[in-house]
C-alpha cells in the first residue's frame, strides 16, 4: 500500500509537472517534451492499477509514435524558436480558455465524488478487467464481444482517416513550387511542365519559354554548348 | 508472473532482485565492449586488414582504452544548442538500452517443458531482470522512447547536419516500427503469451517460432530490427558521407561515449530479443544432467552462441551491404514490409481459426494464399500506375530539357 501511494504521488507530481510545462514553456519542443512526460507518467499511474497492457499501448502510441510525429512537424517547419506571448491574436481566447478549462474540472470532480464507486470501481464496466489473470486476455475478451462494433468502427474511422490523407495530398500536374519566386531562366523545366499540364500545344517551339541562360553564369543552368 | 514477487516480499526478495540488475548491467556493459572488438575485429577480417592488435591480447582491450580517452576529452556544448535538451538526450539513448535487456531471459533449464525457474539464495526465481505482463511490449515501448535520444540529439545541437540526422530518425524509426510490431504479432499468435519467460517456455525441444511462424516474421524482424537500431545498411541517421556525424556530430567526451554505449548495446539486446523470440532463447538439451549445470551453464552458453550468430550477422552487413537511399529505405519498409507482415499475420491468424473450427486446412491456407496474392498483385498495380505517373512527368520534363539543349 505505501509503495502505490508513493508510486501514485510520484507519477501524479510527473504529470502535473509536465501538464504544467506543455502549457508554461515558450519552446514548442519544449511543450512536446512536457507532453510525453504527462503520457509517461499517465503510463506509470496504469502499471500502478495493475493495467500493463494500457500503460505499453500508451508509452508505444502515444510517447513513440504521436509525439515524435509532433516533433517531426516542428522540426521540418522550422518552427522550433521561442514564441511571442505577448499578444492573443484572438480576443477571448485565453478568459474562455480558464473558465472551459474549471468547468471540465468541476465536472469531472463533481462526477467522481457523486458516482463514488460506479465511476471506477467494480461496480463500473471495469468489472470485467478486474478480475485475476493478464490483463490483455480480458481487455480482448471484452474488447471483440461486447464492444466489437465500437471497436470496428473505429477501425474504419482510421482506415477513413488515412485514405483521406492520401488523396488529399496526392501528387496533381500543377507545379510544386510558386513560379513568381524565381528568376526568369533559372527554373525552365518546371516552367515548361506547369506549361504543358495547363495548354499542351501552345508549348512547341515557343520563344519566351526557351531557356535564357543566366547572365550570372549559373554552372548547374548555364547549358555546355 | 516472476515467482519471486508473488510471495512475501522480505529483504533476502530485495537483495536477489538487486543481485539480479547488478548482473544483468554488468553482464550487459562486459558483452558491449566485447562486442565492439568482436565487430572491429570480423570487420577488419572481411577488409584484409589486422584490426585493433595492440591493447591486451588480440587488442581485446581497445574498447576500454577508447572509452577511457573518450572520457578525459573536452565535453562540447556548442553556442546554439538547447543546453537542457541536449544534456538530456544522451540518456535518453543509453537507458531505454539498458532497461529493454531487463526482459530477457538469460539461463534456466527450459527442457522438457520446464519453466525456468531457479533458486537463488532459497528464493524461486527466473534468470532476467523482470518479467513484466506487458512482456516484449515494454521493448516496443523502450524502443520508442530510444528515438527521442537520436531525434533530440539532432534537434539541441542546433546545427543543420545532426538536424537531417534527426528528421531522417524520426521517420525511419517509426516507419519500421510497424513492422517490427506486427512481426512480433506472428510470435504472440503462435504461443498467446506476451510474458519474454512464457514465449521461451513455449519454445521447447526445439519447437522454435522461427519455423512454427514460418520463416518469413523471422526475416522481417531481422530487417526491420537492423533499422530500428539505426545501423548498417541502413544508417542513414548518421551517414558519414552526407550529414558529417549525422545526429551526433556537435557531442564530445563522454555524451559521444554515451550515444556509441547505446548503439552497440541495442545491437546486443536486439540479437538478445531475436533469440528470445524466434530461436528458443537458452533452452536447449540437457542431457539429463540436472543441478546447476543445466540451470546456468548450459542454458547460457545456448544464449550466448545464439546471440553472437547475430552479432556477426550485424557486423557482417555492415562489412557487406551498401547504404540504402532514403527512398529505397521507405519503399521497403512502407511498401514491401508492412504489407508482407500484415498479410503473414492475417494468413497465420487464419490458419489458427481453422484448426480451432476443424476447416479443411489445405484448402484454407490455398484460398487464403490465393486471397493475399490477388491483394499483393492489387498492390504491385498500385505501385506500378503511381511510378508510371511519376516517369511520364519526369519523362515529359526530360524531352523538354533535351529540346532545350539543342
Amino acid at each position: 500500500m505505501r509503495v502505490e501511494m508513493f508510486t501514485f504521488l510520484l507519477a501524479g507530481a510527473i504529470c502535473l509537472g509536465g501538464a504544467l510545462g506543455v502549457v508554461l514553456l515558450k519552446n514548442p519542443v519544449h511543450n512536446a517534451l512536457s507532453l510525453v512526460a504527462t503520457l509517461f507518467g499517465v503510463a506509470v499511474l496504469f502499471v500502478n492499477q495493475g493495467a500493463y497492457f494500457l500503460a505499453a499501448i500508451q508509452v508505444i502510441v502515444y510517447a513513440g509514435a504521436i509525439v515524435i510525429l509532433f516533433l517531426f512537424v516542428i522540426m521540418l517547419l522550422g518552427v522550433d524558436r521561442e514564441t511571442d506571448e505577448g499578444r492573443e491574436p484572438l480576443v477571448a481566447q485565453r478568459p474562455l480558455a480558464v473558465a472551459t478549462g474549471l468547468a471540465i474540472l468541476g465536472l469531472s470532480l463533481v462526477a467522481l465524488l457523486s458516482a463514488g464507486q460506479r465511476a471506477t470501481g467494480d461496480k463500473a464496466d471495469l468489472a470485467p478487467l478486474n478480475q485475476p489473470g493478464p490483463d490483455i486476455n480480458h481487455l480482448a475478451e471484452v474488447l471483440f464481444t461486447r464492444y466489437v462494433y465500437a471497436f470496428e468502427i473505429t477501425a474504419v474511422l482510421l482506415t477513413v482517416a488515412v485514405v483521406g490523407a492520401v488523396v488529399l495530398s496526392k501528387r496533381t500536374n500543377e507545379p510544386l513550387i510558386d513560379l513568381d519566386e524565381f528568376p526568369e531562366g533559372t527554373v525552365v523545366d518546371v516552367r515548361r511542365r506547369a506549361d504543358d499540364a495547363k495548354a499542351q500545344d501552345e508549348v512547341d517551339a515557343d520563344a519566351e519559354v526557351v531557356a535564357v541562360p543566366d547572365t550570372e553564369g549559373d554552372p548547374q543552368e548555364g547549358g555546355d554548348d | 508472473m516472476d515467482p519471486l514477487l508473488s510471495g512475501n516480499v522480505d529483504l533476502m526478495t530485495v537483495v536477489v532482485v538487486l543481485l539480479k540488475v547488478l548482473v544483468a548491467f554488468a553482464g550487459l556493459l562486459v558483452a558491449v565492449m566485447g562486442m565492439v572488438w568482436f565487430e572491429r575485429k570480423a570487420l577488419a577480417d572481411m577488409e584484409n586488414r589486422f584490426g585493433p592488435n595492440r591493447a591486451g591480447p588480440f587488442g581485446i582491450l581497445q574498447t576500454l582504452a577508447d572509452g577511457m580517452k573518450l572520457s578525459f576529452k573536452e565535453d562540447l556544448l556548442p553556442e546554439k544548442a538547447d543546453r537542457f535538451v541536449f544534456r538530456l538526450a544522451p540518456l535518453l539513448a543509453v537507458i531505454p538500452a539498458f532497461l529493454t535487456f531487463a526482459i530477457v531471459p538469460l539461463a534456466g533449464n527450459f527442457s522438457n517443458g520446464n519453466d525456468g525457474v531457479v533458486e537463488i539464495l532459497g528464493h524461486k526465481t527466473f534468470m532476467q531482470v523482470a518479467d513484466p505482463q506487458m512482456g516484449i511490449l515494454w521493448m516496443l515501448a523502450m524502443s520508442s522512447i530510444a528515438v527521442y535520444g537520436i531525434v533530440l540529439a539532432g534537434w539541441s545541437s542546433g546545427s543543420k547536419y545532426p538536424l537531417l540526422g534527426s528528421v531522417r530518425a524520426s521517420a525511419q524509426m517509426v516507419s519500421y516500427e510497424a513492422a517490427l510490431g506486427l512481426s512480433i504479432a506472428t510470435v504472440l499468435l503462435i504461443g498467446g503469451m506476451l510474458s519474454t519467460n512464457q514465449i521461451v517456455a513455449g519454445q521447447y525441444g526445439l519447437r522454435w517460432n522461427l519455423w512454427m511462424t514460418g520463416i518469413v516474421p523471422f526475416f522481417i524482424f531481422i530487417i526491420a530490427g537492423t533499422a530500428e537500431l539505426n545501423r548498417p545498411p541502413f544508417d542513414l541517421v548518421e551517414a558519414e558521407q552526407e550529414l558529417v556525424g549525422g545526429f551526433h556530430t556537435e557531442y564530445s567526451s563522454m555524451r559521444f561515449a554515451m550515444f556509441f554505449l547505446a548503439e552497440f548495446m541495442n545491437a546486443v539486446t536486439m540479437s538478445a530479443i531475436i533469440v528470445t523470440l524466434f530461436l528458443g532463447g537458452p533452452s536447449g538439451p540437457t542431457f539429463g544432467i540436472t543441478g546447476w549445470i543445466s540451470d546456468y551453464v548450459l542454458p547460457f552458453i545456448y544464449f550466448f552462441l545464439k546471440v553472437l550468430l547475430f552479432l556477426y550477422m550485424f557486423a557482417f552487413f555492415r562489412g557487406t551491404l551498401p547504404r540504402f537511399r532514403y527512398d529505397q529505405l521507405m519503399d521497403l519498409g512502407w511498401k514491401f514490409l508492412i504489407p508482407l507482415a500484415l498479410g503473414w499475420f492475417l494468413l497465420l491468424a487464419t490458419v489458427r481459426v481453422a484448426a480451432d473450427q476443424g476447416w479443411n486446412l489445405p484448402l484454407t491456407v490455398v484460398v487464403c494464399l490465393a486471397v493475399l496474392a490477388a491483394g499483393a498483385g492489387l498492390l504491385r498495380a498500385a505501385i506500378r500506375n503511381s511510378e508510371h505517373a511519376e516517369a511520364m512527368a519526369a519523362g515529359s520534363v526530360a524531352k523538354d530539357a533535351s529540346e532545350v539543349d539543342v
